[in-house]
């Protein structure tokens, strides 16, 4: 059924097609800028008072300490969970916890599960493997739905169509929603709110006869078994109220110590991804209420990697994220190329260092090229609300792609290159001999023009230095160089 | 299962070997910051202020008035009470019992809160006497909320420290809205479309 991120060439290559593309560029460019502008308008009253970053501060620490102390953290939480009547399932990675999911719905016999967004289940390629078991996963926060109609890909952390705009969701509704159940409204307009209520009426039938639930939560809390799911539409309630059955899938980075600290989070959080003081609305539940919402409710503690993360020194500060994908919205790299580009389900400048953390470097080339997309202007740490030090780990996991592909064929001209130039710079006599010949050399090497500055630039090499030079200038080597200047004019004393 | 469990745990303490592991005070100054205004009676205004900006219809009334505001606000509209909703409404019909797909069929619902958020605009619901299961201000497309003005705290912080987290909590800021189009809000997806709070002093 659905497309799935495998096979997306490295980031360059992704990028180019990306880039390419006037429509996507143009559609990211408004979403982006004006969730910027929302975001600047409900941090800067908090900023006025000292308290963002108090905020921030607490939010990272608190984040830290969990970490640090995570094994006992999930062995309380498990423990909180169970006392509530929750049902806990512990997955080492993504074909358990897909298992454990599709078994839980056999066991009901149910076909169909509505699903609130969760970044975790769309990480773990769930609906693909609960479809190979025979069941729908439907879909309903709205942004989500249209990627599953449209048969795309997510593209954006929080708003995962982020790349369509309202003429583009208009058709793919009239298009695919008859297909799907309640069919589009035939007079229905490009408006947002019209787009809306065709999107309620389509999904209230499903919400209505579904049996099972599918979510992830935003938080998990150790001391009490809470789950907190924070969202904007009523979809989220819906499915963690109506259903018999809920089945959340929580990564096991979500866990917080306790309630009380959910204070500082449950302002980080809406401000920083929606630009809202506070999103509408905000669900919390401790295992099964008796008459009230799902009397069978299931915990799913996945590791996927995150373990990997952790064992990461630098890196396993990635693991603080809270999904709030204010990072996307400011990168320079994500607004132009959006975020399929990034070949993961995490993109932006989050996504170029969960994945390779995650996932591990020096194995797979797309994997490998994350890490250095990014220009590392550092506008991502300066919004993240918990002092994520993206470019960091960016730089430390460039050293460790580095690393890991040491005299792997991709790097061996590079490796020639910087031993090259370790000798010449060894032995000033050697060195001369090399700008003697540069200076030749820049007579013949390759295209040269005049940059808007007014400099002499190469803008392509001939040989082995051809793809390197692909997206950069190199400035046009001098026919003398400053030494040989030097002697000749004796130092310009003249 | 177990294995699973087993393995992860032992991935956890593998990957933590040789950290500095002592424990780090978490900095609570957010709690305590001077700057964090108002005090009442300025409080009310901030909460009506930020309710109203979700484009939620604030109604400040007295004890007194609240029987003829929800009349006024909910017209003749059928209308959905919970167990312990202490005033009348025009069209009652009873909440307990109801299913989804009955709750579906009636227009409109009335609940009281437990806490009113002033800096962020938020109603908290809980769930329990006067405000029914979780589905009775959900499915129904208005929702009509009675706060006492006395339940309305300062921020997130005090009302997190003043509610229990073994009920189940809806934390409700203006009417259902989505920013998945092009991020432009839009009021109204799936939950109640529209909003009425009365604030009763």
């Amino acid at each position: 059924m659905s497309r799935t991120f495998l096979g997306t060439p490295a980031f360059p290559e992704a990028a180019r097609a990306a880039l390419a593309d006037p429509q996507l560029r143009r559609n990211l460019a408004h979403a982006t800028g004006t969730i910027r502008g929302k975001r600047a308008a409900v941090v800067s009253e908090l900023e006025e008072t000292g308290e963002w970053e108090q905020l921030r501060l607490a939010g990272a620490a608190i984040k830290d300490q969990t970490l640090l102390h995570l094994d006992e953290h999930l062995v309380a939480l498990e423990e909180s969970l169970v006392a509530a009547g929750a049902v806990v399932h512990w997955a080492r990675d993504a074909e358990e916890a897909c298992a454990v999911v599709a078994s839980i719905a056999h066991g009901h016999g149910f076909d169909e599960v509505v699903k609130i967004k969760s970044m975790a289940t769309a990480e773990i390629g769930l609906n693909e493997a609960l479809a190979a078991e025979g069941i729908a996963a439907w879909e309903t926060d709205l942004a989500e739905l249209i990627v599953q109609l449209g048969d795309d890909l997510p593209s954006h952390i929080l708003v995962p169509a982020i790349h369509r705009n309202r003429a583009e969701i208009r058709e793919i509704f009239l298009r695919e929603m008859a297909g799907a159940g309640r069919p589009a409204p035939d007079d229905l307009t490009d408006e947002p709110a019209r787009l809306a209520e065709a999107a309620r009426l389509h999904l209230r039938e499903k919400f209505l006869r579904a049996g099972m639930a599918v979510s992830g939560a935003n938080f998990a809390v150790a001391e009490t078994g809470t789950l907190v799911v924070v969202e904007s539409e009523g979809n989220g309630r819906m499915c963690l109220t109506l259903p018999e059955v809920l089945v959340s899938v929580v990564g096991i980075e979500k866990v917080v110590p306790t309630w009380a600290d959910l204070d500082a989070f449950l302002q980080l959080l809406p401000r920083s991804s929606t630009g809202e003081r506070m999103n509408p609305y905000t669900s919390t539940w401790t295992g099964v209420t008796p008459g009230d919402g799902p009397q069978e409710v299931h915990v799913v503690l996945l590791d996927n990697g995150r373990t990997r993360a952790l064992a990461d020194e630098v890196g396993r500060q990635a693991l603080r994220c809270i999904r709030c994908s204010a990072c996307l919205n400011v990168c320079p790299v994500y607004e132009r190329t959006g975020g399929h580009a990034y070949g993961s389900v995490y993109p932006g400048p989050i996504g170029a260092i969960l994945t390779p953390l995650m996932r591990g470097v020096g194995e797979d080339e797309q994997v490998d090229s994350l890490p250095y997309a990014s220009s590392l202007c550092g506008a991502c740490y300066e919004v993240c609300p918990v002092l994520i030090d993206i470019p960091s780990v960016l730089v430390d996991q460039r050293a460790q792609v580095v690393d890991a592909r040491r005299g792997q064929v991709s790097h061996v001209g590079e490796a020639a290159a910087m031993k090259g130039a370790a000798w010449a710079f060894g032995r000033a006599s050697r060195l001369g001999a090399v700008e003697r010949a540069t200076g030749l050399a820049g007579k013949f090497l390759g295209r040269r023009r005049v940059d808007p500055g007014g400099r002499g630039v190469v803008s392509r090499l001939l040989g082995p230095g051809g793809a390197w030079s692909e997206a950069r200038d190199l400035p046009a080597p001098p026919r003398e160089s400053f030494r040989a200047w030097w002697r000749r004019t004796n130092g310009a004393d003249t | 299962m177990n294995d699973a469990r087993t393995a992860i745990l032992e991935r956890v303490r593998g990957a933590l070997h040789g950290t500095e592991r002592a424990a780090a005070p978490v900095p609570r100054d957010y709690r305590t910051n001077p700057a964090r205004r108002p005090v009442r009676p300025d409080l009310l205004d901030l909460f009506v202020e930020r309710v109203e900006d979700y484009r939620a219809r604030v109604h400040r009334c007295t004890p007194a008035e609240v029987a003829d505001t929800l009349a006024t606000v909910l017209r003749r509209r059928r209308t959905v009470v919970p167990d312990g909703f202490a005033w009348p409404v025009p069209q009652p019909v009873p909440g307990a019992g109801l299913t989804a797909a009955e709750l579906d069929r009636i227009p409109a619902v009335v609940t009281t809160a437990t806490l009113g958020v002033a800096t962020t605009g938020t109603l908290v619901l809980t769930h329990g006497e006067g405000q029914g299961p979780r589905a009775f201000s959900l499915v129904p497309d208005v929702h009509v909320c009675v706060l006492p003005a006395d339940r309305v705290v300062l921020g997130v912080p005090e009302a997190v420290a003043a509610l229990d987290p073994h009920r189940p909590q809806t934390w409700i800021s203006g009417p259902s809205a989505t920013s998945d189009i092009e991020l432009d809000r839009v009021e109204g997806v799936h939950g109640p479309r529209e909003l009425h709070v009365l604030v009763v002093t």
